[in-house]
């Protein structure tokens, strides 16, 4: 493992052995990360696919889940925007990302001054514990974010028990 | 058989916002999840919500594997004028259920 090595060579260059050992070989132990899963850098090129180059405001967005879930198969979401909802300055999309699931992706919805409010309300899956996003486009161009971090104590995807 | 369950106020007083919620019976198969056989099961999903009040499209949801089984989902409307709302769910394998609710606007 050349990580390890590497640290126990700065190590003795430095004099600090234990804790530059415990951080290399910490490194080397976390790098095999499994690939049927959406990272951080997943959702943030989701993210990105859809913002573009504008810029993300935080507020407006409310996301509203449980902090601690006991069972990831449905968990309520409910996704508040504070918008006039006029023809001039309403919410035209609300997307949902999520880190951990096997893909970013978790719902897009489409608005327009019809719906009255920009609230929408659903039941999603969770595979582990981890940060939800929310972002809504506004009529106006803007993109205003929430985001929420939960745990998760039973992850949804497990094998079919049936 | 699919199940439909339509929870919308029979009338409403003219342009005054409603919430309309809805429920279909599916499984929402991932297409992740390994059988008692060890291989994946096939992904089976809904990939598409759709709601249109007398024929003009009000609400719109792209769904993803990570939206739980038997979908929910809740909006909100403004009451422009009597008449019919119609949801339409449409996803893999051929999936399309359509189901309507009347609604007096007074």
């Amino acid at each position: 493992m050349p990580g390890t090595k590497e640290a126990k060579k700065e190590a003795t260059k430095e004099g600090t052995t234990r804790r530059t050992f415990i951080a290399g070989a910490a490194l080397v132990s976390v790098l095999p990360l499994s690939p049927a899963r959406a990272t951080p850098q997943a959702m943030a090129a989701a993210i990105k696919e859809v913002v573009g180059d504008n810029a993300i405001l935080e507020g407006r967005v409310t996301l509203d889940l449980p902090p601690l879930i006991e069972n990831g198969n449905t968990v309520p979401v409910t996704v508040s925007v504070e918008s006039p909802m006029s023809e001039a300055d309403h919410v035209k999309a609300i997307h949902v990302f999520n880190e951990k699931n096997p893909q970013p992706h978790v719902f897009d919805v489409r608005l327009s001054p019809r719906n009255g409010k920009a609230v929408v309300a659903t039941r999603i899956k969770l595979g582990d514990s981890q940060k939800i996003v929310a972002i809504a486009e506004t009529s106006k161009g803007e993109f205003f974010s929430a985001s929420a971090d939960v745990i998760v104590t039973l992850a949804a995807c497990l094998e079919d028990l049936t | 058989m699919t199940q439909v369950l339509i929870n919308a106020p029979k009338t409403a007083k003219k342009g005054e916002v409603i919430e309309l919620k809805a429920l279909i019976l599916h499984p929402m198969e991932t297409g992740f999840r390994p059988g008692t056989n060890g291989r994946l099961i096939p992904r089976n999903i809904i990939e598409r919500f759709a709601a249109s009040w007398n024929g003009n499209e009000i609400f719109r949801m792209e769904f993803s594997p990570a939206i739980a089984a038997n979908p929910f989902v809740s909006f909100f409307a403004v009451a422009t004028e009597g008449g019919k709302i119609t949801f339409r769910w449409t996803g893999d394998e051929g999936f399309a259920v359509e189901e309507s609710v009347a609604i007096d606007v007074a």
